[in-house]
């Protein structure tokens, strides 16, 4: 029989295992990679020998349409899917289980922005160019933090108390995504809503065609920007908190290791409590401007849910940074390998008829999941070597 | 009421009366034909739950992909009994067979080369080089096929089409071709513990149903197979003869009433019968030395592997033996409806709400997820109805045209939702092995021990 690709179990406890496996084989550091920047540096030289007449120029343009369909489009996607599964990690780093409520916890944060957002606009409050949903995330974000403490002391703190096998945690958490999910759909109705106001664009297509003199337009909307904005700056402060507020270090203690943690006097239900209120913060701010990029559906929230897991995984779960990684990861390859290429090779000098589509946009579900299964099978634990589950 | 699980049929007998009588009060109350309609429906939720009970209570396995698995099932019954299309044979049936011939070249060439290139830096390039080639020479058989066959009377057909053989065959087949799909999910998923295995189905479940969204050559896609022949007779056909007219007279009741009566009887019949056989075989299989086996590899992995036990042949056996179970139940399904329609698999109704029912009728115990079957769906059901219902009730106070009540209305029959997640709470905490138990021996963990490992 095949060996398996994955470190079985011995009949030894798993967690002695996995330690010696670490000592054996130290995590290997990230190293800037130089050569890839060296290597996309020679392939735009060799491109741009070879695009026909006017190189320059025509080269310029399948770069721009590169940029505006697949870079922004993958940029602003991957903070969302990189938020939500930092909620997603976090949770499982510190409660060890996955919460598969995560998605509908985005869903119930941002229907609270959104109601607040409608609230606000009915008073005539706005945020000038900015949508008024920004000042409504306070709103929302209390709400989700009420419903995950709900969660947690009706749910997840009897079975916390009783050392209960993970896998209950996962059960009580597909109860958690039927309430929540349930919740949401009594509250705001299953439909469509779209909630982005202010100003839509920083520029357009056309702007940027005049601009440039190029023959490709290049749009930048105002949710994209911000997406990118408020990820850096809730990342940031997700650091900050992680490595130098002692609650923080209490946290990254009690997810590596309980039992030393619990003698050394951490409160194990202090480090709860910041966690559920740190991932429904993170959640409802990924929810929030999911459905400002696109909109906000109920059902779209519980399908995020697979490429949140895959982006939490692919990066290695309970590792913050990996699930930015995966974020990202996830984020390009759904994009890179839906879009049709035909236009950008034609621009490069390769005239084709088909569409060069690797898989029909239809699949861009499938993408996350395949890039997840390959990454288990050959990678279990993720790029950033998170925890073996 | 306590009673001990194995003294007798006490609380079993009991919980199945009341279902019974529940049925019966739809059938007074509303009518006859809904009563069947939901019993029609919770004979097959019963046959998915065992099927999941197989996996979970048996084996401890995480399947968060039985959508999946119903899906397979559903598209057996259109390759089975829909006629096949000659056209469409004629125009892409070549090409697709050539793609087909490639595609498991390549995935032949790909498995070889992982085999035999021992170099490991070789590997990786050779490997890939492979695997584009492959991947383009498949397509380029497979596109022009493709639209060749969906080109063929596209409004009706544009589809393969099936073997056109009697749909009950097709229950088997939907198991075979589920447990032929589970086996190769299994070999790649299997090494998975229990979240990532969770996760990792729940993806290629979502993964299945794209591509028969998608795949309009093979069943249609989204267009939807509509004209699925039924093993039993049509309403239409039965009250146009005398003698049903004659029946329908003695008993008192329209022919058109009572015809419509009398095809859910002979389903529910066919599916009883099969829920019967699989109980059957599921129980002996459970009080077998293999089920011993199975509930020792689920309680304890390592003791049970340093017996001697293959844990990762038996998860793959368990695994694929339920998902077929499963497939058996989707085909059943489609069998039903007599419509095929990839775009109405959601991972909620097809994979949690199975889930729920197992945990809430007793994982581990056939009876009792058979029971969570009936139970749970008759809640789902009912509570659609008895949402709306509630809510008026409780709105009266307020005025008719409120866009409070007005908003309630609308969104009332979501309800159900909320209940579904308020029982698997309210029973996994009160009740945490379900309404029926697994029967104990007296070598079995404490009752707190649903896992699969300990934590």
């Amino acid at each position: 029989m095949k060996q398996p690709s994955h470190p079985r179990p011995s009949p030894v406890d798993s967690k002695v295992v996995g330690a010696t496996a670490e000592t054996n084989r130290p995590p290997r550091p990230w190293r800037p990679p130089w050569w890839m920047a060296v290597g996309v540096a020679l392939g735009l030289v060799v491109l741009a020998l070879v695009s026909r007449e006017g190189g320059g120029v025509n080269l310029l343009n399948a770069l721009v349409r590169f940029a505006n369909f697949v870079v922004i489009p993958g940029i602003s996607y991957g903070s969302q899917l990189a938020l939500g599964a930092l909620g997603v990690t976090l949770i499982y780093a510190v409660m060890r289980f996955s919460d598969f409520a995560h998605g509908d916890t985005m869903a119930f944060g941002a229907m609270g922005v959104i109601l607040t957002t409608r609230v606000l606009q009915g008073m005539g409050i706005s945020a000038g160019p900015l949508p008024t949903a920004l000042l409504a995330l306070p709103f929302g974000i209390l709400g989700a933090i009420t419903l995950a403490l709900v969660f947690d002391r009706a749910v997840y703190r009897f079975y916390r108390r009783q050392r209960a096998a993970p896998v209950t945690f996962v059960i009580a958490s597909i109860g958690a995504l039927f309430v929540t999910n349930g919740l949401v759909r009594l509250i705001i109705g299953p439909g469509d809503q779209r909630f982005a106001d202010g100003v839509r664009f920083i520029f357009r297509v056309q702007e940027f065609k005049e601009m440039t003199g190029l023959s490709e337009g290049l749009a930048l909307r105002t949710t994209q920007v911000i997406t990118l904005a408020v990820a850096v700056i809730v990342v940031l402060g997700l650091f900050l908190f992680l490595n130098r507020t002692s609650l923080g270090k209490a946290m990254r203690a009690y997810a590596d290791n309980e039992d030393l943690a619990l003698l050394s006097g951490i409160n194990p239900e202090r480090v709860a409590l910041w966690t559920w209120i740190i991932a429904a913060t993170l959640a409802t701010i990924a929810g929030t401007l999911y459905g400002l990029d696109k909109s906000f559906k109920p059902f779209t929230y519980f399908q995020l849910l697979l490429p949140i897991f895959a982006s939490a995984i692919v990066g290695g779960i309970g590792k913050p940074l990996g699930a930015i990684a995966g974020g990202f990861v996830v984020a390009f390859s759904e994009i890179a390998f839906t879009y049709p290429y035909r236009k950008i090779l034609g621009y490069l000098g390769f005239e084709t008829d088909s569409l060069v589509q690797l898989l029909s946009t239809d699949y861009k579900f499938a993408v996350s999941f395949i890039i997840l299964v390959v990454v288990l099978i050959w990678r279990p634990r993720g790029i950033f070597q998170g925890r073996l589950v | 009421m306590t009673v001990n699980a194995g003294t007798g049929m006490g609380k079993p007998f009991w919980l199945a009366l009341a279902m019974a009588m529940a049925l019966v009060a739809v059938g007074v109350l509303q009518s006859w034909n809904v009563a069947l309609a939901i019993l029609n429906l919770q004979l097959i939720s019963a046959v998915m739950a065992l099927g999941v009970n197989i996996q979970w209570g048996y084996g401890g396995l995480f399947n968060f992909g039985i959508m999946g698995f119903t899906a397979l099932g559903g598209l057996a019954a259109v390759l089975v009994a829909m006629p096949p299309v000659p056209e469409a044979w004629a125009a892409g049936g070549g090409g697709m067979a050539l793609a087909a011939v490639t595609m498991a070249g390549t995935a032949a060439a790909v498995w070889a080369l992982h085999r035999l290139i021992k170099v490991k830096a070789l590997r990786g390039p050779a490997v890939a080089l492979v695997f584009v080639a492959g991947l383009a020479l498949t397509r380029w058989f497979y596109g022009p096929s493709v639209a060749a066959i969906e080109a063929v009377d596209s409004s009706v057909t544009g589809f393969l089409g099936g073997l056109g053989l009697p749909i009950i065959l097709s229950w088997l087949a939907g198991g075979v071709l589920a447990a032929a799909v589970a086996w190769v999910i299994g070999r790649i998923t299997l090494g998975l513990q229990s979240d990532y295995l969770a996760i990792a189905t729940l993806g290629i479940s979502a993964a299945l149903v794209a591509v028969l969204r998608n795949e309009d050559w093979l069943a249609r896609g989204v267009k939807n197979v509509t004209t699925l022949p039924r093993p039993v007779p049509y309403e239409q056909d039965l009250h146009g003869q005398a003698w049903f007219i004659d029946l329908a007279g003695r008993v008192g009741m329209e022919p058109s009433l009572l015809s419509g009566i009398v095809v859910k009887a002979l389903y529910a019949l066919l599916f009883g019968v099969v829920l019967l056989v699989l109980f059957w075989l599921s129980h002996r299989a459970l009080h077998s030395p293999w089920g011993r086996m199975m509930r020792a590899i689920r309680d304890n992995r390592d003791a049970a592997e340093a017996m001697g036990k293959d844990v990762t042949r038996r998860h793959l056996q368990v695994f694929v033996l339920g998902s077929a179970v499963v497939g058996i139940a989707g085909a059943m399904l489609v069998t039903l409806n007599g419509q095929f329609t990839p775009a109405s698999y959601a991972p909620f109704r097809y994979t949690f709400l199975i889930w729920v029912m197992v945990i809430v009728g007793g994982s581990g115990n056939n009876g009792g997820a058979v029971l969570g079957g009936f139970l749970v769906w008759f809640l789902w059901v009912q509570a659609e109805v008895g949402g709306p219902w509630l809510i008026t009730a409780l709105t009266s106070g307020l005025q008719e045209d409120s866009p409070l009540r007005q908003h309630l209305l609308n969104v009332a029959p979501h309800t159900r939702q909320l209940l579904m997640g308020l029982i698997l709470l309210v029973v996994l905490r009160l009740s945490p092995r379900g309404l029926l138990p697994e029967q104990s021996s007296k070598h079995s963990p404490g009752p707190q021990q649903i896992g699969t490992e300990p934590s």
